[in-house]
């Protein structure tokens, strides 16, 4: 039973085929990576599906209904929440408070959702630095924020864009424990990633984009060997075993 | 704690005595001070917690001074209720400027600008509504009555002022504790995460709009009849929103202090440089008053209550 429906979204910036026709399925408890080069669409379809820039054409349905119309808070209250690629913290706010947004959309009460942004806090290992503000924060901690935030909201679905983008290999490893240990959880999980090590560890199923277009889509050592994904992303001579880092071929910054 | 109560009760008592200590003059520079303090504390739901920049909240002012004064005069309805109703009609007008703002998604500058020109359209509205009085601008005739919203000397002024400020303080105090506040907070900080974390942008702006805009009719009521008098280029003039906008500024906006200390800072600067710059060099004190004000935007960028805060933890060895 699939969860989140994509059907046949397209999306252009005046000349530029952003997104083009793009379907797949997300069901209930899947861990779905969505890979490819920069520039391939991947966040703007993040954009699309959680409702910050509307699709040209296509259909989207969440859960039964369809996503036409709702706008990213509608959205979130129903479940499926996404976070920044370009990390983004309420910087003049606390971690504690920036927490504290994301579950006072599940509770109402402050003193309650205290509790819960504590519990989120503690799960990330962010549970030192709840006073600290948000500007004065690291990347990887950032990079936590983002999620614990996305958290606290008590999701269904979390979209997360490049939560591993710019850490060193142990905060990756790190990363991978908690976003497992999220999973495990019963959350179901669409993660946009260049750090393949994360891709292979985590995903049950790869869908791959470029240039807009769907590509190639399977199970993760299926995509690795897929001649058309080694040619647009991974490069020739990857096996999947390198141990960290992006891919060969990574173009752009 | 019980320092603390101590304090509270020793500031109290002082409130209440100072004002039959004060002298004439000083009586008029605490009521203005807790009367800017009051409207600045009202600007800040929007400008200081939601960050949304309003440059015409001499508009909302406008039309609270003005509806109690019309329906007083012409109908013989207080101005205590009069003021309800011109914080309704406030709260209304700012819905219309907030829907158009925020629906098409208008920001920073653009939003101030749209501000900005309401409070000029409704200053042309007024100068030719005869009924607003027009360029004469409209007087009050004075009939010492306290259901009339008029009083004999300045000390019912002083602690209606007061009133004031700690009702909006009160309300700010209440947000600043609620989902609401958290909600703006993070309104300020960055819209679209916000929205992500389910956040409707939109309606919490709206309200904090309406808020804004009813806190402030009320003070234009009290303006009127204080002053007994009501002119367009004056109560409508962009000088005027800026009047009301800088002391949160100034003091730290986002903060439920930071219009009392602004405002308390900025009414002292002006009284000072006035009493010893103001002969000789004609206009002199406007210069330092100004020269402060670039000072404090300078090397006080959040304000002086939340530096203040800091050198404070500090000095007390406490992380910040």
């Amino acid at each position: 039973m699939s969860l989140l429906t994509v059907e046949k979204v397209s999306k252009a910036f005046g000349g530029l085929a952003a997104v083009q026709e793009v379907s797949f399925t997300l069901a209930e408890g899947e861990l779905l990576a969505l890979i490819g080069p920069n520039g391939a669409g991947k966040t703007t379809l993040f954009h699309i599906i959680s409702g910050f820039i509307k699709a040209d054409a296509g259909e989207m349905r969440y859960a039964g209904e369809t996503l036409a119309g709702l706008r990213p808070h509608d959205i979130c209250q129903r479940g499926m929440v996404r976070t920044f690629q370009v990390t983004r913290p309420f910087h003049r706010l606390t971690v504690m408070e920036n927490v504290l947004v994301g579950a006072l959309e599940r509770v109402a009460h402050r003193r309650q959702a205290v509790k819960v942004a504590e519990d989120v806090l503690a799960l990330t290992g962010l549970a030192e630095k709840a006073d600290h503000l948000g500007h004065g924060l690291t990347l990887p901690d950032r990079k936590r924020l983002e999620l614990a935030r996305a958290l606290a909201t008590g999701p269904r679905v979390l979209l997360l864009d490049e939560v591993m983008a710019g850490l060193n290999p142990t905060e990756t490893g790190r990363l991978i424990e908690l976003i497992r240990t999220i999973h495990r959880r019963g959350v179901t999980i669409l993660l946009i990633e260049h750090v393949m090590r994360a891709v292979m560890a985590l995903s049950q199923r790869i869908l791959v984009l470029n240039y807009g277009e769907l590509i190639a889509e399977g199970s993760p050592e299926a995509i690795v060997r897929n001649p058309k994904v080694i040619e647009a992303y991974l490069g020739e001579g990857y096996g999947g075993l390198e141990e960290d880092g992006a891919p060969p071929r990574h173009i752009g910054p | 704690m019980i320092f603390r109560l101590g304090l509270g009760i020793a500031a109290g008592a002082a409130l209440v005595i100072l004002p039959f200590v004060a002298s004439s003059v000083w009586q008029n520079l605490l009521i203005t001070t807790f009367y800017f303090a009051y409207l600045g504390q009202a600007w800040n739901i929007l400008g200081g917690y939601a960050g949304q920049l309003s440059l015409g909240h001499a508009a909302f002012f406008a039309i609270g001074a003005y509806t109690s004064v019309v329906l007083h005069t012409h109908l013989g309805l207080s101005p205590w209720l009069g003021m309800l109703a011109g914080a309704i009609l406030a709260a209304l007008i700012s819905q219309g400027i907030g829907f158009l703002g925020f629906r098409f998604g208008l920001r920073g500058f653009y939003f101030i600008l749209l501000t900005l020109a309401v409070a000029e359209i409704l200053r042309l509205v007024a100068l030719h509504l005869p009924i607003l009085g027009g360029y004469t601008g409209l007087f009050i005739n004075f009939t010492p009555n306290a259901w009339q919203f008029q009083f004999k000397g300045k000390i019912p002024y002083y602690f209606v002022a007061l009133s004031f400020l700690g009702l909006a303080s009160g309300v700010v105090w209440l947000i600043e504790r609620s989902k609401f506040g958290v909600y703006l907070t993070a309104i300020r900080e960055d819209e679209d995460a916000a929205e992500a974390l389910g956040v409707d942008t939109f309606r919490y702006k709206m309200l904090a709009y309406a808020v804004s805009a009813a806190l402030t009719a009320l003070g234009g009521t009290f303006y009127a009849y204080y002053q007994f008098y009501l002119q367009p280029n004056t109560v409508l003039s962009m000088h005027h929103s800026v009047d009301i906008m800088i002391r949160p500024i100034v003091g730290g906006s986002g903060t439920i202090l930071g219009p009392v200390l602004g405002s308390f800072l900025l009414e002292l600067l002006g009284e000072f440089s006035r009493t010893y710059f103001a002969t000789g060099a004609a206009g002199l004190y406007v210069v330092i008053y100004g020269l402060l004000l670039i000072v404090v935007v300078l090397f006080l960028p959040r304000g002086v209550y939340p530096t203040l805060l800091e050198w404070v933890r500090r000095a007390l060895g406490r992380h910040a």
